[in-house]
């Protein structure tokens, strides 16, 4: 039980982690139908700026981590307007080549700027040994805690711009109908920005809550945008709720298959390193037998 | 609602020139697709507060004329809205100087729901406290739309979905409302209801109109006057009853 519990636990940290970036791949997705490869490696160029700030400048983690953001927002729709905008947005190719470009050239300039080696991140929630409510001998860390309170937060946040305000309904009918949104007054480029904007700081935030559990280096989001593509996979990719559940239930079957595959049949050889690659069968399989994704929109082609 | 103020109240002595007046005016539109050219040389005019329709064939280039008005289109000539040359400028801008456009396919936002459409409608505007009043006002003409007003506009009805297109659209408050195929689609008894909904709209609001549909016989009720179109020409252009009786344009679209 208190194994179990654990991993329940440690299976939450994980989701609410994996859920905040795949907002952010969710927002660009609605919006362009495109994935953006370089959301991983915009995120690690934030969390790099969170921990400049924070050890050279010797700012507050909470203080750091809004002014990344404010940076994040701008340098994102500064790429979408220079990099993004220019091309055809119906033609993915060479939008897609642009991202996998993007990513490239961040995580080189990060590795130039900043080394390879792994820095210690400092944790935005209190992370001592002992900060931890023991619930049937299993450990809730106040990270866990706080990461999820983070995501909460930030989906309501999300959830407010999008319903609430004047720019969320352009780009909820930008996401819908982009003739249709021309047709209305609704200025496409702007709203798509804006778009860019808002999911390179949902990056840099989520890159700031998991880096002292990862450790910072040029690849560490990377490594962890996989899971959330998975999870937006797996909820639909233009659905943000979708995005959430989808996170929580990839990362429950990572922390309990992986914990308990000693235990079942045949699945013995199953290793924690092996998590990756349930990340790879998550998308595989939904992508063959519910393309559409869990909460997704089914395409009708209408005429 | 009032959404033409200054129509052709100088009158004829004051206005300096007949153009002057038009609420629209295209003089030599040519547009073309690659290679194709789909518009030669178009010149007509759309007075104030009238309705007026274009005739054609498939692919006679009614719907690109009406793309072309609202910048979808790359074209030369001019298209003067209110006496201001509108080619060349973006359709967003065009929106926000009085021209709102009911494609093909309705032109609304399906994963939306039907008040999100309405608020969308008027984007380009920001008295709010107008905006809610010309909700309601919408509700009262289209009450179907008032009970699916939470729904998706995707899981109306062909005819109520075009009832939102064409609400959406006033909701802007345009000068000129560009109707393409408006009955496309839909049963005989809902197209009819819809006309007659198009003319109280034109005579209570004095929106000006211009229409592309393939219902001439509709279209020419409607309608002051028309044009028909062939190959991006206009070859005919008259009073509705005119265009009515003329031989040619009876045996192509009257069916008779």
């Amino acid at each position: 039980m208190q194994l179990f519990l654990q991993r329940v636990f440690d299976g939450l940290n994980n989701g609410a982690v994996y859920a905040v970036v795949a907002i952010a791949l969710v927002l660009i997705f609605k919006a362009t139908t495109l994935v953006n490869f370089a959301q991983a490696s915009m995120a690690m160029f934030g969390t790099y700026l969170v921990w400049m700030f924070v050890t050279q400048q010797h700012w507050g983690i909470w203080f750091a981590i809004a002014v990344a953001m404010a940076i994040s927002a701008v340098a994102g729709a500064a790429i979408e307007r220079v990099l993004i905008r220019p091309f055809d947005p119906t033609d993915h190719l060479p939008l897609v080549m642009i991202t996998f470009g993007l990513a490239a050239i961040l995580e080189a300039i990060a590795g130039w700027k900043w080394g390879l080696e792994f820095h210690k991140f400092p944790s935005p929630f209190p992370s001592a040994p002992g900060d931890y409510i023991g619930i049937g001998g299993a450990r809730l860390r106040y990270e866990t805690i706080g990461t999820l309170l983070m995501m909460l937060a930030m989906i309501g946040v999300v959830f407010l711009i999008l319903n609430k305000t004047k720019i969320g309904l352009a780009f909820r009918a930008v996401s819908s109908t982009l003739e249709s949104s021309r047709l209305v007054g609704v200025k496409v480029g702007a709203t798509l920005m804006f778009g860019w904007a808002l999911a390179a700081a949902l990056g840099t935030l989520g890159g700031a809550m998991v880096a002292r559990q990862t450790n910072l280096e040029p690849a560490f989001m990377a490594k962890l945008v996989i899971f959330s593509f998975a999870a937006a996979v797996l909820g639909g990719l233009d659905s943000i709720g979708g995005a959430v559940i989808g996170a929580f239930i990839v990362a429950m079957i990572q922390s309990l298959l992986v914990g308990y595959a000693q235990q079942i049949p045949g699945l013995h050889w199953m290793k924690s390193n092996y998590s990756l690659v349930i990340a790879f069968v998550v998308i595989l399989v939904v992508l063959l037998f519910k393309p559409e994704g869990l909460f997704g929109t089914k395409r009708i082609e209408r005429v | 609602m009032s959404t033409t103020d200054e129509t052709t109240s100088g009158g004829e002595g004051l206005a300096a020139t007949a153009t002057e007046a038009a609420a629209l005016e295209i003089r030599n539109l040519d547009a073309r697709y690659g290679q194709i050219q789909v518009l030669r040389n178009l010149t007509f005019t759309v007075n104030p507060g009238e309705v007026v329709v274009i005739l054609g064939a498939n692919g006679a280039g009614k719907t690109t004329t009406l793309r072309a008005i609202c910048g979808m289109v790359t074209t030369s000539g001019s298209i003067i809205l209110d006496g201001q040359d509108m080619r060349g400028k973006d359709t967003a801008e065009i929106v926000r100087r009085g021209v709102a456009h009911v494609p093909q396919g309705r032109g609304t936002f399906p994963e939306l729901s039907v008040l999100d459409n309405l608020h969308l409608g008027a984007y380009v505007r920001r008295d709010r406290k107008a905006i809610e009043e010309d909700i309601a006002r919408w509700f009262e003409v289209f009450p179907r739309l008032a009970e699916r007003k939470s729904q998706a506009a995707g899981s109306l009805s062909g005819g109520e979905q075009q009832m939102l297109a064409v609400a959406r659209a006033m909701m802007s408050r345009p000068k000129v409302l560009l109707l393409d195929e408006p009955s496309l689609g839909l049963a005989p008894l809902i197209i009819e209801d819809l006309f007659n909904r198009f003319s109280e709209i034109n005579q209570e609001t004095n929106t000006t109109m211009l229409i592309v549909e393939q219902n001439a016989n509709l279209a020419l009720d409607l309608a002051s006057r028309g044009y028909v179109l062939e190959s991006g020409q206009i070859v005919l252009e008259g009073t509705s009853d005119e265009l009515r009786t003329n031989e040619g344009v009876r045996e192509a679209y009257l069916g008779a």
